[in-house]
């Protein structure tokens, strides 16, 4: 019940040289640091020296930030390769936790912190708490999932470094999701903006929007509009702001918009985002859309060089109305890829065929995912043909055979399915690049 | 050609999709295969269609053709004299010889009525019936019922 209006709105910045520096000191600041940090990588990681050595650069070679385009990409595949532990720069003793999300093939893509990395990213996320208009004095309900997943923990170190209390709640089971709101006196939450709504809709139901003391919620890990977010606060009267991060890179506190949303403030002086070009990788103007590519500027346990994430995006670095020069990343506009965010769960449809490949036989590896959002919830529908061979005039037979489906795609992809039995012959079979998503959300 | 004393079902998986059943009928009504009798199972993502008909095989080599996947399925069909109590001690005695029974469904033949009925082991259900003085149809007899 504490929304703020923009025009009584007080921006709080919680590191104002960093945030508001000058492009200038920004660059100096950045050179600095990637010059250290790609010496730091071709010493102690022996897949980036190789790299290095076969496109020819040589440490010595890179004097500043305008010189990161002379630099390896790294690729998810990349991290696939070398999994688990296979690209860290400092010794395994040295790594305090690690973090995980889906990959593409059923293994995960893990990332490793050390301590200062898990303090590096509390210290961003804080900020974008602060962002949030967040102080000490807050009570956070995190109600993202604890785990590998890095929301929960991500929402919990800002909360930390900022001195705020963590309620660590995290996901599912509404209806104690609000009691706690409610009782413990939550002044801001953080989850999936999908959940933001369905939780926010339950509490107007429930009848106790009125009794919240909830003034901010920081939403990311999928895509949402401007619409959602209208929504979210005219129901709970509050502000809503939009997170980003993935797990390689830091978690959430990669980026976060500010009260004009206008686009997502990056924490360049530790992530250096550049957005380039998808056909032939040169950098795209301020405006341009492009992928979306980070290079972490201090990190220590697992440092990336030009990590494509495969966001398509655009970039603004003039200064903002808030007053930060960081710049700022548009709302994705879609993938180069054909990943889904699926309740922020990352879901590649190539882990379907895969599961159903492992299962041999029953269902043929051919598929097609239909995704929805009801009650603003995300869905995830998977039609698979049943094999000639299994086909039963059964129920019994070919409900048996749904649910193991179920089981093994909810095992696969970490997100519940709904599974559609279809007629053999009837999805269409791949001539080149067959459309295997049908996406009905309107992002 | 001998007396054959289990019956072929065509049996065919129906997605829950407009105009579907009708294609079906369309196919075989196209094909002179005769439906003697039928049974619509649905569930909330598809529908089973089993049916008795006039040449299974021509059916099955029909609907496959229009891209309907369809199957033979062994069942009994079991005759039912018109008197009450009939199926009730038919079934007794499936239930004695410990048969699981899948699904069941009847249509009347001329003065009696058949009882269709898919187990997992259908010879011995033929001879569970027999040998308790019950009578089975054989396929010819089933697929020209009632003309």
């Amino acid at each position: 019940m504490a929304g703020v209006a923009i025009e009584n709105w007080k921006e709080m910045i919680r590191d104002p040289k960093i945030e508001c520096m000058s492009r200038d000191e920004m660059s100096a600041l950045q050179s600095e640091r990637l010059v250290k940090q790609v010496k730091n990588v071709y010493e102690h990681v022996e897949f980036y020296r190789k790299k290095m050595d076969e496109l020819g650069v040589e440490p010595g070679d890179i004097k500043g930030i305008e010189d990161i385009n002379k630099l390896p990409f790294t690729t998810k595949e990349d991290l696939r390769d070398n999994y688990p532990f296979g690209l860290l720069a400092v010794p395994q003793d040295k790594i305090a936790r690690v973090q995980g999300t889906s990959g593409t093939t059923g293994k995960l893509t893990l990332a490793s912190y050390t301590q200062k990395d898990v303090d590096v990213w509390g210290e961003c996320v804080a900020r974008g708490l602060v962002m949030a208009g967040l102080t000490s004095a807050d009570r956070i309900h995190v109600c993202y999932g604890y785990g590998l997943f890095t929301g929960g923990m991500g929402l919990d170190l800002g909360a930390k470094a900022l001195g705020a209390m963590a309620i660590p709640m995290s996901s599912g089971n509404t209806k104690r999701q609000l009691m706690c709101m409610e009782d413990f006196g939550a002044t801001a939450f953080g989850c999936t903006p999908s959940y933001a709504l369905y939780l926010a809709e339950a509490a107007q139901e429930a009848g106790i929007v009125d009794r919240l003391q909830i003034k901010a919620s920081i939403n990311g890990a999928e895509p949402w509009t401007d619409e959602m977010r209208k929504k979210i606060e005219s129901i709970l009267h509050i502000n809503s702001f939009d997170i980003y991060g993935l797990c390689e890179i830091t978690g959430p506190g990669v980026a976060m918009d500010c009260i004009h949303h206008k686009g997502l403030h990056v924490y360049e002086d530790y992530f250096y985002p550049e957005i380039l070009n998808p056909a032939d990788q040169s950098a795209c103007a301020d405006g341009e859309t492009g992928e979306l590519v980070f290079t972490t500027l201090a990190k220590e346990g697992m440092p990336l060089i030009r990590y494509r994430t495969k966001d398509l995006t655009s970039i603004e670095h003039g200064t903002c109305e808030c007053g930060r020069t960081l710049p700022r990343i548009q709302k994705f506009t879609g993938r180069t890829d054909d990943m889904k965010v699926i309740r922020g769960v990352n879901v590649f449809p190539t882990q379907v065929e895969t599961a159903l490949l492992s299962m041999g036989g029953g269902v043929a590896p051919h598929y097609m995912l239909i995704v929805d959002r009801e009650n603003n919830l995300d869905v995830l529908t998977v039609m698979v043909e049943v094999d000639e061979k299994y086909f039963s005039d059964e129920i019994r037979k070919l409900d048996e055979l749904k649910s193991k489906v179920g089981a093994v795609l909810k095992q696969a992809l970490g997100v519940s399915v709904r599974v559609k039995l279809v007629e053999p012959k009837t999805i269409q079979r791949s001539e080149g690049k067959a459309k295997r998503v049908i996406d009905n959300r309107e992002l | 050609m001998g007396v054959s004393n289990t019956i072929q079902q065509l049996s065919v998986f129906l997605e829950n999709r407009e105009g579907r059943l009708d294609e079906v009928l369309k196919v075989l009504a196209g094909n002179d295969v005769n439906i003697v009798a039928l049974s619509l199972a649905d569930t909330s993502d598809y529908g089973m269609l089993r049916m008795v008909v006039s040449d299974p095989h021509k059916g099955r080599l029909a609907l496959k053709e229009a891209g309907i996947t369809a199957m033979l399925t062994d069942v009994v069909a079991l005759r039912v004299p018109h008197a009450t109590g009939s199926l009730s001690e038919a079934m007794h005695q499936i239930v004695e010889g410990e048969v699981n029974v899948e699904y069941m469904y009847a249509f009347a033949n001329g003065s009696d009525a058949a009882a269709v009925l898919k187990s997992d082991d259908p010879a011995r259900v033929i001879d569970i019936l027999k040998g308790s003085g019950f009578s089975v149809y054989s396929a010819d007899e089933a697929y020209r019922a009632n003309q």
